[in-house]
């Protein structure tokens, strides 16, 4: 692989080259270059075949020749796909079910691991693994039942019934538990002989010096909501009222033949695209997050 | 009473009263969300194993009770093997995959220079997407008339494989966009372990005249060995429990229904047998129990001998 470079008159006979010859900086770039370039092409060519082919026509897509860019950057297929689902209403309901769904979340997991950590109560521990357990329990058992409940609540087709089983959160808590525990005691104990409350010990301290790891439970869950599918799918059946992923399932239904993709690539690119922006700005946080437990013990 | 008694009876009521301060601030703000998981966590595992004894249309008003009938039905059936199969080959080629490639990867970020934190950023980007959009962008990938991917194979000479018909290619297909999507995760994790090895131990070993492949195999892979068990737990947790790529890329399960996605064609397929959906879901969180216990039990051995 390095027998293209053009050799200095080295002396044949050196048995090792200088650790810093040319000969070895190159074949080191190579070595180390190729398999991480190799791995970004492959993440990233599905996603931008994703985004070229949402701008091309149904000639340009139902063609055997492979074509990587499309003839014009016209959103017709993003106008299509909106004719066959509410396309914005779509967004606009992913939007509104994330926000308020990691909101409150993110505020019960602020409000749960402060009382396990500064509030004194009875057995914490013994309710904190009870909290921790529903880590191993998947939504997909808790499926049938659920939407029994909620159903029976009239909360099928609406915003509250897409958004209330969900809220429970272990992760957030036990994250949160986690960063809470190694906070300076001293500080709080000053505020407490200051005669600050609980309440005003949790918003004016703990919270502002927690920010970072808020942050993290915030954005784990936002990219989760936005994301979330299964239960959507089933407590949602009125087309006005589905979050993204459900629509393109509503897409690929009505949509058969080959010019569909076109429309389907215009989903992808509105489902994909708005995480791809916020991972990219936040990224550290967010693999952080959801690396959380794997890299500390 | 002596001034003595009369302070420790002040001081035992100040305390109580403080001790019932707290009790109530712990209820008000823990509550909520304890109320929440009871409701919709716990209620439904237990529902479901009671639903599980049932022989139950999904929306009639009534339902027949049949005990162990779902479990003996579900594991005589010859749908049975199907989905065992299906749901063993699916966890092992995915986990295998994620975390050899994920291992592989991991190598080549651990070099640092220019460039390596973007490409473990851009690694690790497919974990945090949508599963139905990814899925849809590589059913548009894999489509054996117009697909990129059998027109790459047309300019070789080669017909395309029959992704979508062929029931052991359409689980080959997900297995494939399955591992893509989760690659970057196992390959952060292995990252963080290998940048856990201490630089002097490479140094010792290279002292005693190791290659690379010598140091790997000796001294980094039984080093990474606690990250690797954590990720082969893990790994095959979420395994059996992926959903989004199966459904949308699959929507009639033909060659791919896993275990999770039979409990779900069974209620919500068509067919609306919510005791037997059940049965299937408790199956899957009796093994998922196993699993987990599995794993505290033996990071609870670690942590004992070190």
């Amino acid at each position: 692989m390095t027998t293209t470079v053009v050799q200095p008159p080295a002396p044949p006979t050196a048995p090792v080259a200088h650790p810093l010859a040319p000969r070895n900086l190159v074949a080191a770039a190579v070595s180390a270059y190729i398999p991480l370039v190799l791995a970004v092409a492959l993440v990233a060519l599905p996603l931008l075949w994703m985004l070229l082919s949402s701008f091309k026509t149904p000639s340009e897509l139902i063609t055997t020749d492979v074509r990587l860019f499309p003839s014009s950057l016209a959103p017709d297929n993003y106008v299509a796909a909106a004719e066959k689902v509410p396309f914005l209403r779509l967004f606009l309901n992913s939007t509104i079910v994330t926000v308020v769904g990691a909101a409150i979340k993110v505020a019960l997991a602020i409000c749960t691991a402060y009382a396990l950590v500064f509030v004194r109560f009875p057995a914490k521990n013994l309710i904190f693994a009870g909290i921790l357990a529903t880590l191993m329990v998947p939504p997909q058992v808790s499926l049938l039942p659920n939407y029994l409940l909620v159903s029976g609540l009239g909360g099928a087709d609406t915003y509250w019934g897409i958004i209330l089983p969900g809220l429970g959160t272990g992760f957030g808590t036990f994250l949160l538990r986690q960063h809470f525990m190694t906070l300076p005691m001293s500080i709080l104990e000053a505020a407490e002989i200051d005669g600050a409350g609980h309440w005003r010990r949790l918003v004016n301290i703990v919270v502002p010096i927690s920010a970072p790891s808020i942050a993290t439970v915030a954005l784990v869950s936002i990219v989760f909501e936005w994301n979330d599918y299964l239960w959507p799918l089933v407590i949602v059946s009125n087309p006005e009222m589905m979050t993204l992923p459900v629509g393109l399932t509503l897409l690929v239904n009505s949509e058969s033949g080959a010019d569909a993709y076109g429309l389907l690539m215009a989903g992808s690119v509105a489902v994909i695209v708005p995480v791809l922006i916020v991972f990219t700005a936040l990224q550290r946080y967010i693999i952080a997050g959801l690396t959380q437990g794997a890299v500390k013990d | 009473m002596s001034w003595e008694d009369g302070l420790a009876a002040t001081t035992r009521r100040r305390f109580g009263q403080r001790e019932r301060h707290d009790f109530l601030v712990f209820l008000a703000l823990a509550a909520p969300n304890i109320l929440l998981i009871v409701a919709f966590t716990y209620r439904p595992v237990l529902n479901n194993i009671y639903f599980s004894t049932l022989d139950w249309t999904l929306g009639a008003a009534t339902a027949v009770q049949v005990g162990f009938g779902n479990y003996v039905e579900f594991f005589t059936s010859s749908d049975f093997t199907q989905v065992a199969t299906v749901t063993a080959v699916f966890t092992a080629a995915t986990v295998g995959g994620s975390m050899v490639l994920g291992l592989l990867v991991a190598l080549a970020l651990h070099r640092r220079m220019p460039g390596s934190g973007f490409a473990r950023a851009a690694v690790f980007s497919p974990y945090v997407l949508s599963g139905v959009g990814v899925g849809l962008v590589w059913l548009f990938i894999f489509d054996p008339v117009i697909g990129v991917l059998a027109g790459l194979l047309r300019m070789i000479g080669l017909p395309s494989p029959q992704w979508f018909n062929d029931p052991s290619l359409a689980l080959a297909m997900v297995i494939i966009v399955y591992i893509w999507k989760n690659v970057g995760y196992a390959a952060v994790i292995y990252l963080a372990g290998l940048q856990a090895i201490p630089q002097d131990l490479r140094e010792a070993i290279a002292l005693d005249g190791a290659g690379p492949w010598r140091t790997f195999r000796s001294l980094v892979l039984p080093l990474l060995s606690p990250t690797t068990f954590f990720l082969l737990i893990t790994s095959v947790l979420s395994s059996l429990q992926a959903f989004d790529i199966i459904r949308i890329m699959t929507p009639l399960g033909t060659g791919t229904t896993t275990l999770i996605y039979e409990a779900y064609l069974q209620a919500f397929g068509g067919y609306n047998r919510a005791g037997y959906s059940a049965t299937v879901s408790t199956v899957l969180f009796a093994l998922l129990v196993v699993l987990t216990l599995v794993q505290v039990l033996v990071l609870e051995r670690r942590v004992h001998y070190r």
